[in-house]
């Protein structure tokens, strides 16, 4: 019955929607590359058939829009047909990204918490302070981004701190919001009959308000690490960076290598999709283990 | 004993400023007389604020002193780049130690019932306030390089200066990439989620999608938009129309499933059609949603729109300037545009939370 269900409500409808885009891609490809295709034969004096001209319109080297298995064969190409560690592999510039991502990630989700177990007990910081972390997400932080690598570099730090900087200040944001209402989320109830047993502080810290808010952590989490990937991708662009998937990006755009970007923004997906759902499936299986409803 | 009432903001300042007295004068161009009104003000602050006073004398000492002593001692800064003592940052310290006794004051002790008597604007335009003096401080009298951290003085003498060069960043930037795209983002996202909603199979097929999407770099389509579009503010609007669509498509879908079945089937009885349906009922329930989608997408709009720019631009735009300038060491000149990009994005998201008061005040989150 759910496999059923699992089949007619999600593989079916989603499959068509991404065969629709895959059509509508190729397509694209088409009427996008038509142009520049037709001026070149006039130039070259050639005629060619339309099946022929359609064939030359998918397999330009730089394609105003590249097509999906153009895309496809220079992700196989950059990923399995070399050496990970090589500069032109995909694997490498992602592990790249993927350290300060994570780096940073570790430190904004620590300063996070930190942040909210402050919050919840001093009340002077929660009435100063909590306002402007809420403002601070009205503005770009990223325009600062550049001028954090530059800064950084100018004394001395460089390699994958900054872009780490940057991540943390991009995912401490959800992961102390999130941790101030999940600190907040037992309810009265449950504090009072902590105050009945005359627990500490720190005891009604560790045994009620943080048990109470791994729901909240682990939601804030998957919004701070997807935060985090864009922090480092950005966190690439400034310098010039030689390594890393914003570097690609950057490269793939001095070079019109829509190829090489379609690519790297590939790559950067995945490493997203991973990333998230590695969060997930960690706060299922601790969430599981607490004694929540298995979903 | 009662009369006296110790607490550890006011002590810390005491010793801090007694300590201050070991390194006068504090920098080259303030007097050893100017000096000492400062410890004197200090002091005489941290003592009288350790009395059992009235709420309002309380106050009215802690922002004198905390303030009085912050003024002298921003004043004593001219012409003294870089020549600050150890005492004069100890001054400082009990001055910002002051002002947080100040907002502990005016915050309440945090025991159920005292929420605490100080305006919920006030607090946190303190920290702001405090925030901004330090780093005054803190930039000018230690001598930190200019191209590491301007002082915000400094900032704003830029800001007043260079109207027009921000004006034509403003105008490039969000009149025309960052409004055309949100609007047309958000709408086109608007109007998919209503058709979807109507033909379930698209609903489904199109959620797990936009779930994914909205974790994936995104900013990532910039290069591409800019080889499409050229490098005007098309190619910008562009990448913001592509950020903005999927979170106002997930959250309205979302939103469209907030009514109970009850509702529901109140309007059935009702005989009312699926359109009827939608907009006498559906659409206002999904309002939370619909402006939550809105607020996001106000800061993704910004962002999408400068770090577009670092892609290729013409020679305006915040993202332009932001780059550019931060290569030629005007640092000045990139905070004044982040604070623009700051004071900007803050008055879009309040702008959008009133209207959303006006709109949803039905919702509970709202009831008093």
């Amino acid at each position: 019955m759910t496999e059923r269900s699992f089949i007619h409500d999600r593989l079916v409808p989603v499959g068509s929607i991404l065969l629709l885009m895959l059509v509508i891609w190729y397509f694209a490809a088409y009427s996008m590359n038509a142009p520049f295709q037709r001026d070149f034969d006039r130039r070259a004096g050639e005629t060619r058939s339309n099946i022929e001209f359609l064939m030359k319109t998918m397999s330009q080297p730089k394609p105003t829009m590249p097509a999906p298995h153009q895309v496809a064969e220079n992700l196989w190409k950059n990923t399995f047909t070399v050496k990970p560690w090589s500069k032109r592999s995909l694997v490498y510039h992602s592990w790249v990204t993927l350290s300060a991502t994570l780096s940073g990630f570790a430190m904004g989700t620590a300063l996070g918490v930190a942040i909210a177990i402050g919050i919840v007990h001093i009340p002077a910081l929660d009435r100063s302070f909590l306002p402007w972390i809420i403002a601070s997400q009205t503005i770009p932080i990223l325009a600062i981004a550049p001028m954090i690598i530059v800064l950084l570099s100018a004394i001395g730090i460089t390699g994958l701190l900054p872009k780490a900087l940057i991540s943390t200040y991009l995912s401490f944001f959800p992961v102390a919001v999130g941790m101030v209402k999940g600190l907040r989320s037992p309810d009265v109830l449950h504090l009072d009959l902590m105050r009945t047993y005359s627990a500490s502080k720190m005891q009604t810290l560790w045994k009620l308000r943080i048990p109470a808010s791994v729901p909240f952590f682990f939601t804030s989490m998957k919004v701070a690490i997807a935060a985090s990937l864009i922090g480092a991708i950005v966190g690439e662009l400034p310098t010039g960076a030689v390594a890393g998937i914003g570097s690609k990006l950057l490269a793939g755009s001095y070079y019109s290598q829509t190829v090489d970007i379609f690519a790297a923004l590939i790559a950067g997906s995945i490493v997203a999709i991973l990333l998230v759902t590695a969060v997930d499936v960690v706060g299922r299986f601790v969430n599981t283990r607490m004694g929540a409803k298995a979903q | 004993m009662s009369v006296f009432r110790p607490n550890w903001q006011a002590l810390m300042s005491l010793l801090a400023s007694l300590y201050s007295l070991t390194a006068l004068p504090f920098t080259e161009s303030m007097s050893a007389a100017s000096s000492l009104t400062v410890v004197a003000i200090l002091l005489a602050g941290a003592l009288v604020s350790m009395l059992q006073l009235s709420f309002a004398v309380q106050t009215a000492v802690l922002t004198l002193s905390s303030f009085g002593a912050a003024a002298l001692l921003i004043a004593g800064l001219t012409d003294a780049f870089g020549t600050a003592t150890a005492g004069y940052f100890a001054a400082l310290i009990a001055a910002w130690l002051l002002g947080w006794r100040l907002v502990t004051v005016l915050s309440g002790d945090g025991s159920r019932g005292s929420e605490g008597r100080g305006s919920t604007l006030i607090v946190p335009a303190l920290f702001g306030i405090w925030v901004v003096i330090l780093w005054e401080c803190i930039v000018r009298g230690a001598g930190v390089p200019f191209v590491l951290l301007p002082p915000p003085s400094a900032i704003g003498l830029r800001i007043t200066t260079s109207t027009s060069i921000l004006a034509a960043d403003f105008k490039q930037t969000v009149l025309k990439a960052v409004l055309f795209g949100y609007v047309v983002g958000s709408l086109t996202g608007f109007l998919v989620a209503i058709l979807a909603d109507r033909f379930r199979f698209l609903a489904s097929g199109l959620l797990p999608i936009g779930n994914m999407v909205s974790a994936l770099p995104m900013i990532g389509i910039a290069p591409i938009m800019v080889i499409w579009f050229g490098f005007d503010w098309q190619s910008k609007a562009a990448v913001v129309i592509v950020m903005t669509f999927f979170p106002m498509l997930v959250n309205t879908l979302a939103g469209l499933t907030a009514t109970s079945e009850m509702e529901r089937d109140l309007m059935r009885t009702y005989g009312a059609t699926h359109w009827q349906v939608l907009l006498k009922l559906r659409l206002q329930a999904a309002m939370p949603f619909i402006f939550n989608a809105l607020k996001i997408n106000s800061t993704l709009a910004l962002i999408g729109a400068i770090v577009a720019e670092f892609f290729g631009t013409p020679i305006v735009g915040m993202g332009f300037r932001i780059s550019t300038e931060v290569g030629r060491m005007n640092l000045d000149m990139v905070w004044a545009e982040i604070a623009m990009a700051a004071i900007v994005g803050s008055l879009f998201y309040g702008a959008l939370a009133l209207l959303e008061r006006a709109v949803t005040f039905w919702h509970p989150s709202y009831r008093r």
